[in-house]
């Protein structure tokens, strides 16, 4: 059992027209190594990128976004990233913003199999233009429907040759919920173990969503 | 003592002794430097912490570690992390009792707008969607007219909104206003030094004065 490989051979994974979740909240879990693998080793296009903020600018999220490849973006806040901002502006990409929660939870959905979510979050604002409202008792929900991928890039701190997982601090974000909603999940990670060397107790991630691992630096 | 330091003075005077508290980015971040000693509160970081301490210094900056804004942080005492869907959970499930954020315009029915300047500014919404429906109480702070005066407490908001009915109080340079139900704005405490006559004037909604007007003392 192994499923350690390069980030050059998991970005030859990505398919143009995919939909690519990529974990992380601003800088903290972000999975650097795959996409800088993404924008500078593959040539896939007309990418959807489902992240909580698209990164910084710092980062190589940056870069794909500013390269043209990408055509739809989702996401809940994109203030640290300008260029996400521009695109929404000018029409170049399809960006879509979503309440945070609401993210998380439509990733959750595509998962967990579940059919959508019931939420009152974005009521009365922009965010239900276009959806399904539900009464239920006295009060009314937004339907928001699942939300899976082709692709999730995330990132851990340490990961045993079964893909169980260890991610540290407030690095969990949206690294856990992607690794459940896409077909093929890679997590980058800075330790890689053999299988045994977790204790099951301090497992963030089931190994069983993990399709492979990329360790930094190699 | 500034507008903005008054301002976060007299809302950390609203927190209570096991308050779960949520605190905006900018302005709203500073109340955690005014907590009283003999208030026990926890922060919460909506991207995955609970018991948020002060910032890190140099050597313990890590990654693993930030709050909302991407700032390097420690955690307190009895902290804990988790991933985002559990953070939204938290948020959105009602379990945190006082959420603090900025506004750029908040109206009599208790609806705000911090989201987005249409055709200037749409950084995304972030988790302000979820927080303003989800927490217990929430709490403006804001000054109290916009930088070329114009009164950004309204009979009706006009810029795209961030919830409906949610606000319970606003906290500006100027007066303590709380949001009545089905009555519209009570005035509880104004500024040293200025009137009644001089806050409504800054204001465009109708102000209904509290027979126990105070002071504001921080």
């Amino acid at each position: 059992m192994n499923k350690l490989i390069s980030a050059g051979e998991a970005v030859k994974k990505v398919k143009d027209g995919d939909a690519i979740m990529i974990g992380g909240f601003l800088a903290g879990g972000h999975p650097e190594n795959l996409v800088n693998a993404l924008l500078n080793t593959s040539t896939a296009s007309d990418l959807a990128i489902i992240s909580n903020d698209t990164g910084t600018t710092e980062l190589s999220i940056y870069q794909l976004i500013k390269s043209g490849r990408v055509k739809r973006i989702f996401a809940s806040y994109i203030g640290s990233n300008p260029e996400t901002g521009r695109l929404l502006m000018t029409g170049e990409a399809k960006v879509q913003l979503f309440p945070q929660g609401t993210l998380a939870e439509k990733i959750r959905a595509g998962g967990a199999g579940l059919g959508g979510v019931l939420t009152p979050v974005g009521l009365g604002t922009v965010v239900e233009e276009g959806k399904r409202k539900i009464e239920i008792g006295e009060k009314n929900y937004l339907l928001e429907m699942p939300l899976k991928a082709n692709v999730a890039f995330i990132k851990a701190q340490k990961a045993d040759e079964t893909g169980n997982l260890i991610i540290n601090g407030s690095s969990r974000n949206f690294n856990v919920v992607m690794a459940t909603a896409a077909d093929y999940v890679v997590a980058e990670v800075d330790e890689y173990v053999k299988a045994g060397e977790i204790d099951p107790n301090d497992v963030t991630v089931p190994g069983i969503f993990i399709d492979n691992i990329v360790k930094v630096g190699q | 003592m500034n507008k903005r330091e008054a301002i976060v003075r007299r809302i950390a005077k609203e927190l209570k002794d096991g308050d779960v508290v949520n605190l905006g980015v900018g302005m709203p971040t500073m109340v955690a430097n005014y907590i009283p000693d003999d208030i026990h509160i926890m922060l919460q970081a909506e991207n995955g912490i609970l018991g948020v301490g002060p910032n890190a210094d140099q050597e313990d900056k890590t990654l693993d570690c930030i709050d909302a804004g991407g700032n390097y942080v420690t955690t307190v005492k009895g902290a804990s992390y988790f991933d985002s869907s559990f953070s939204f959970c938290i948020i959105r499930g009602g379990h945190v009792d006082v959420t603090v954020l900025g506004a750029l315009e908040v109206d009599e029915k208790g609806n705000v707008a911090n989201w987005m300047i249409p055709g200037k500014k749409v950084p995304g919404m972030g988790g302000a969607m979820d927080l303003v429906v989800g927490a217990k109480k929430v709490i403006l702070a804001m000054e109290h007219v916009s930088k070329d005066g114009a009164p950004k407490i309204l009979k009706k908001c006009k810029l795209p909104l961030t919830a409906v009915n949610v606000v319970k109080t606003i906290v500006t340079d100027m007066a303590v206003i709380d949001v009545v139900p089905d009555k519209g704005l009570l005035l509880k405490e104004i500024a040293p030094g200025l009137t009644v006559e001089d806050v409504q004037n800054a204001t465009e909604a109708q102000l209904h004065v509290s027979p126990d007007l105070k002071v504001i003392h921080v």
